[in-house]
């Protein structure tokens, strides 16, 4: 097993590595304007992380998607409950996300930018309209996938409503709970730069937009790698997490 | 409730089915009338959708009749569903066992629905799995057990609640000859040792001659076309002719529509 995952440690930076020779090359063939040297990107990278003044625009961003996410999820799950409750209000709300889906974040943006002023709310505001639908969606469905069979075994003994909710609903919503941070992470950190880079004054996609007007492609790419790096570092928390809260599912050795 | 009352009583009771097509009703239940008396144990037998898993929800308030009456310990097990907490426990034809939770655990998730202290908990479910011969299971989880040792699990969290009743859908179906062999003579054991009143459903004929005080034998729609009472003076003979009493029942029988 060790030596599998190893392998797959390999593979994944052997990857990696291709594509940042790949780079390299380029910045050999085109000016360094539109192909900076990897060092350089590497060390402006750095560079972010280790000037406060800068990484306090990284950690707003993080905010920013943390608290779109967290409001989304809230709202997620309050309205997946209801509708996994009530036909009627299945017909009455899922329609109007459905709806809420077909509308691009940038659309989203500009109601924003039109409807608001704070900037903060417009950001969480757009996080949030973004991200519920697909919330919403998926622990519907990780509520609906609860077996028959432990419904009927657990009422059997009579529990309360609230027993019923933590000792068999909880546990059975958790993993699609987990899938859907992970996919609602990617697509809240792409729509927060947006939403930065139009109607905010920090954070990531601001940086973004200042090195467009520099004409900064090093700094550009530094500033695109602390997104990505954030957005791995917290799949990897919640792929720990998942690893743990879903520690008794049985894994078959072919699939090591 | 006077002692000599039936923990169980039907009185005609009927249960119908809307077809998924729209095309009428199903009849699952029909007019079904019997009695279980405290600590019975009463093997119900019929061939498949014969209506018995229909009337064993009834008498374990998941679904309500559609006519006539149910009472168990003289209390309608559906209209009175609170009533029940703490007083009947089932094991169901396959485990049913949270995955998520470990043997121990699962033991524990009746009383812990019946808020019983916590440590009270652990040691009841410590000693329901030690007399199933699973300790040093405790902290396995339901994929790391066998089909057998899952099921034991499941007996033990039916009786970990000191249940009056305890309800029994084909539990050891899906098991081997030999385990389920062993796992009726304890079931019987432990019934009898904490006098319990147990009803069985079953669709093997010695399965259930092995197991009740009595049968009843289910055509379909579910009402009692055969009923006979055995008990350890009932002799070899005795017991053979039962057996091809109830094998001409059941040949008579019509195949479910």
């Amino acid at each position: 097993m060790t030596n599998s995952r190893t392998m797959r440690v390999l593979q994944a930076a052997a990857g990696m590595v291709v594509l940042a020779a790949g780079w390299q090359i380029l910045s050999y063939v085109f000016p360094h304007y539109l192909f900076p040297p990897v060092p350089e990107i590497i060390s402006r990278t750095i560079e972010v992380l280790i000037t406060g003044s800068l990484l306090v625009d990284v950690l707003l961003t993080a905010g920013r998607i943390f608290g779109g996410l967290f409001g989304a999820f809230i709202l997620g799950s309050i309205l997946a409950l209801v509708i996994g409750q009530s036909k009627t209000a299945e017909n009455f709300i899922a329609p109007v996300l459905t709806f809420f889906q077909g509308i691009p974040a940038l659309s989203w943006v500009v109601f924003a930018i039109i409807w608001f002023h704070g900037i903060e709310f417009r950001v969480l505001f757009i996080m949030v309209m973004t991200t519920l639908p697909a919330f919403t969606f998926q622990i519907l469905d990780a509520f609906r996938s609860m077996s028959k069979d432990l419904f009927e075994m657990t009422m059997a003994f009579r529990p309360s409503r609230w027993t019923l909710f933590r000792f068999l609903i909880v546990p059975t919503i958790v993993p699609g709970i987990l899938t859907a941070w992970k996919v609602n992470l990617g697509n809240a950190a792409r729509v927060v730069v947006v939403a930065e880079l139009v109607g905010a004054t920090g954070g990531v996609g601001y940086q973004l937009l200042r090195q467009q007007q520099l004409f900064d492609m090093a700094g550009a790419m530094a500033w695109t790698l602390q997104l990505v790096l954030f957005v791995l570092v917290v799949q990897q928390t919640i792929n720990a997490i998942e690893n743990w809260a879903l520690r008794y599912r049985a894994v078959s050795e072919r699939a090591m | 409730m006077a002692s000599a009352d039936p923990v169980i009583r039907f009185r005609d009771v009927s249960k119908r089915f809307r077809r998924p097509d729209g095309r009428g009703d199903f009849v699952a239940v029909d007019k079904l009338s019997f009695e279980i008396g405290k600590g019975e144990i009463v093997a119900v037998l019929g061939k498949t959708g014969c209506g018995k898993s229909t009337m064993f929800n009834i008498v374990a308030g998941l679904i309500e009749p559609s006519s006539g009456e149910a009472r168990v310990i003289g209390h309608d097990p559906f209209r009175e569903f609170a009533f029940f907490r703490g007083k009947i426990g089932i094991v169901f034809q396959n485990d049913r066992l949270m995955p998520w939770r470990s043997a121990l655990d699962n033991v524990r998730l009746g009383l812990q629905i019946l808020d019983t202290d916590a440590g009270q908990a652990n040691e009841t479910a410590r000693q329901w799995l030690m007399r199933l011969g699973l300790s040093g299971h405790e902290n396995d989880y339901p994929h790391a057990l066998s089909g057998g040792m899952r099921q034991r699990v499941s007996i033990a969290r039916a009786f970990a609640v000191d249940p009056e009743i305890l309800l029994c859908d084909e539990p050891f179906s899906s098991l081997d000859e030999m385990t389920a062999r062993d796992l009726r003579a304890e079931f019987v054991r432990l019934v009898r040792q904490n006098n319990k009143t147990a009803v069985f459903i079953t669709h093997q004929i010695n399965e259930a001659m092995e197991i009740g005080d009595r049968v009843l034998v289910f055509h379909h729609p579910a009402r009692i076309a055969y009923e006979t009472r055995l008990d350890a003076a009932t002799t070899e003979d005795a017991r053979r002719k039962v057996h091809e009493d109830i094998m001409r029942v059941l040949s008579v029988e019509q195949a479910p529509t």
